[in-house]
């Protein structure tokens, strides 16, 4: 279930855009007719019929973005982000649903919790937002929460996400309850015995910093045990952030003998490396960290062949005071929704190291499959849910440039290729920086 | 990568160039480790003058802030900053703000305040002294950064060592022990790869950081190989900084009896080496502290004259040449 605020649906025609859908087998230079909210018609030299039109003229028309990782921080750390911040940062960052983890202070483990988020929703989404309860209370990895209770209430899936469900026996009873929930769990892979004291991936560079290492198989061990665990009970399971090359080897091997098992990576670990820490740069801190080159292209060749089917920001705000003091007393954890795609435009479509269309495939129908929400797609019929993207923007981060309430991004200060011009979600404009 | 236009921002006039700070050995080239010893140097030919103070820094302010305890760093750096005539002041977090929970941004703005020439940081963290660079206009010399940077050791090392050999090209240096939470070590491997030594790291396999070899050194577990070195320098177990029930090694006897550094394993006449403080009787054995082939007193001695070189170094951006000019006014 996703919810949003009120917003009229729009009678809009966008014209002059390429209109690229990979999924539709769409690419041509159409105008596209929007009435009421919906796609109504696609072709050359559209009549107004008296709707606004949207001059895409120089720029991209593509189904507009899904983001299955989000922290919206609501409730208790409202100074870092709330529902309407978050979701204003997700309508400029392209996106036209989102989905917000259960991390918060109290937990998203009761409905009580839940059913107040979801009316919070009604009140002050920009755009659609889902939300995720917790698998165990408190996240606490005893006790199961009541999970079909949860689901009436409207939870998309759950997930303890920030902390792994370290005992095996609770993670089967997750898994088998997802029988009766017929909701999918998202997992925070970690063995929690292989990762203490560590702040940053296990390498050469944790050796020469002096950092605590956080070994790839700290991530994979985990993997493997719940795709194991998967396999047994013949249940769906979605595996975030992988970071680790051996987490993705167990994924496509488990997928390749039916495992229904789903996987995200995160722009960061798409572009960066291990090597950005030197910086000591607490806004390249994430947990699972950034790891070695050769496992950036893992992660790399894993979304190219559809291995994982979604970019995920895994948007993480932080207060400035908490980010501002030494690397190891920081918190995990960056933003990402401003700058998802133009990070991995600039850094892998760019430089052609994948092309346009995948990135666009991952960050829209890959993501929204993930816990099964409606494709975008530019189709007749199709609630309008658009990204206009103008591919020869280049732009500077800017701490006063961001509508998240949290400025602890890993790309303050760089200059990025591509910008969202402008978002239409669920028939609604909630993002344009077009001239009118 | 791709190409990047030009922003308004790159359009504005440079800066001011940055100010010198120490806080890694990675910062540095041989050059500069070349001309930091040759000053070193020459202020241990002045400290043999009955009047054993400088005039050099007169008017400069050196501010100790040490956020972690120490002996021969704080007290060296103390008397540097006094043999160069600069007035210091000594911060220690226990009995400050610190301890009423004040964050080092704003510790290091409170006292940046006084408009310290240099600040001398150590800090249980890794990058403190850098953030603390960025925050205040001092120049700021790392006194150690948690298991990461502690430069004005290794620089006071290759002096003990230049001292004693001569030169450092080509000499064999065996690291033994606790490598993994070692900011000294660190900042060894770097210096002595940096001016050609051999360095061979011997430990527990769990004390030795996975991917350490990157830096330029060698590793094995096996205590033997510390006989082909020239030089032996042991490092202590930090048991302050070893997670509880970690199991880095089975137990300290058996780390003792299997890598502590006993008169038997040496050669006679190897050179041994201690940054202090010494844990006697577990990483080494006690004869072999107090033998003359042993230079930790040499390296207590070397670290006051390496300290002077750093400060001086960073204040007057001093080649050698204009060192022997002012050495010459103060005689």
């Amino acid at each position: 279930m996703l919810v949003r605020g009120d917003a009229p649906a729009e009678n809009l025609l966008v014209t002059g855009a390429r209109v690229l859908d990979p999924a539709a087998g769409v690419d041509a230079r159409i105008d596209v007719r929007i009435d009421d909210g919906v796609i109504a018609q696609l072709g050359t030299s559209l009549d107004r019929n008296g709707h606004r039109v949207v001059d895409g003229t120089g720029l991209v028309l593509a189904p507009a973005f899904v983001d299955p990782h989000v922290h919206l921080r609501v409730p208790g750390r409202e100074d870092e982000e709330t529902i309407a911040s978050g979701t204003a940062a997700a309508a400029a960052g392209g996106y036209c649903a989102i989905v917000a983890m259960p991390n918060t202070d109290p937990v998203v483990d009761s409905a009580a919790v839940l059913g107040a988020l979801v009316e919070d929703a009604r009140r002050e989404a920009a755009i659609p937002v889902g939300f995720l309860a917790a698998i165990t209370k408190g996240q606490a990895g005893a006790e199961l929460t009541e999970m079909a209770e949860l689901a009436d209430a409207g939870a998309l899936g759950f997930s303890d996400d920030g902390r792994p469900v370290v005992a095996s026996g609770l993670m089967r009873r997750a898994l088998q309850y997802g029988a009766v929930t017929g909701r999918k769990l998202a997992l925070h892979c970690e063995e929690p015995t292989l990762t203490r004291g560590a702040h940053m991936h296990e390498g050469a560079v944790s050796a020469e910093l002096g950092f605590g290492g956080y070994p790839s198989v700290g991530e994979s061990v985990m993997v493997e045990r719940d795709l194991a665990l998967a396999a047994y009970e013949e249940r769906p399971l979605h595996l975030l952030h992988l970071s680790a090359r051996e987490s993705v080897a167990a994924l496509r091997a488990a997928r390749e003998r039916g495992v229904d098992a789903t996987a995200e990576v995160t722009p960061h670990h798409l572009c960066l490396t291990d090597e950005a820490v030197r910086s000591l740069d607490s806004n390249v801190k994430m947990n699972p960290p950034l790891r070695s080159r050769e496992e950036r292209a893992a992660l790399i060749d894993a979304l190219r062949d559809g291995t994982i089917g979604a970019v995920a920001t895994d948007h993480a705000p932080h207060a400035r005071h908490e980010k501002e003091v030494p690397f190891e007393e920081a918190p995990f954890g960056v933003t990402g929704l401003e700058t998802a795609f133009a990070a991995l435009y600039t850094h892998l479509v760019e430089p052609g190291v994948l092309p346009l269309e995948t990135i666009l495939e991952r960050m829209s129908a890959g993501a929204a499959r993930t816990f099964g929400l409606d494709e975008p797609r530019i189709a007749v019929g199709s609630r309008a849910n658009l990204v206009l993207l103008d591919l020869d923007a280049t732009w500077r981060v800017r701490e006063d440039g961001f509508r998240s309430r949290s400025t602890n991004s890993w790309l303050l200060g760089d200059t990025l290729r591509g910008k969202v011009r402008a978002t239409i979600a669920d028939g609604t404009t909630v993002f344009s920086e077009l001239r009118a | 990568m791709a190409e990047i236009r030009l922003m308004r921002d790159d359009l504005l006039p440079p800066k001011a160039p940055p100010r010198r700070h120490l806080i890694s050995i990675a910062g540095l080239t041989r050059d500069d480790v070349e001309r930091l010893l040759a000053t070193a140097r020459s202020f241990e030919r002045a400290l043999e003058r009955e009047v054993k103070k400088l005039p050099t820094l007169r008017g400069r302010l050196v501010l100790n802030l040490f956020f972690e305890s120490s002996t021969r760093t704080s007290s060296s750096f103390e008397l540097a900053a006094k043999r160069l005539s600069a007035d210091t002041m000594s911060f220690k977090a226990s009995g400050s703000s610190v301890e009423k929970g004040e964050s080092l941004k704003d510790t290091a703005i409170t006292l940046g305040a006084y408009d310290p020439d240099v600040i001398v940081i150590r800090h249980a963290h890794i990058g403190a002294p850098a953030l603390v660079a960025g925050w205040t206009s001092a120049h700021v010399v790392n006194a150690g950064d948690g298991k990461h940077q502690h430069p004005t050791q290794a620089l006071l090392d290759l002096y003990t060592l230049s001292a004693e050999f001569g030169k450092i090209d080509g000499l064999h240096v065996a690291i033994v022990g606790d490598v993994l939470h070692s900011r000294v070590a660190r900042s060894n491997i770097q210096a002595l790869a940096l001016m050609g030594a051999r360095v061979t790291l011997v430990g527990p396999p769990a004390l030795i950081p996975r991917g350490i070899e990157a830096l330029g050194c060698e590793t094995t577990t096996e205590i033997g190989a510390i006989e082909a070195a020239d030089v032996v320098y042991v490092l202590r177990m930090q048991r302050e900084r070893m997670l509880e029930g970690a199991n880095y090694v089975p137990s300290l006897r058996e780390y003792t009896a299997r890598w502590g550094v006993t008169p038997d394993r040496l050669r006679p006449g190897q050179k041994v080496m201690h940054p202090g403080p010494m844990n006697r009787g577990v990483e080494i054995d006690p004869l072999v502290a107090d033998a003359a082939d042993a230079l930790i007193e040499t390296q207590v001695r070397a670290g006051l004259v390496t300290r002077m070189a750093v400060l001086y170094d960073l204040l007057t951006h001093g080649p050698v040449a204009v060192q022997a000019a002012a050495m010459h006014e103060v005689a």
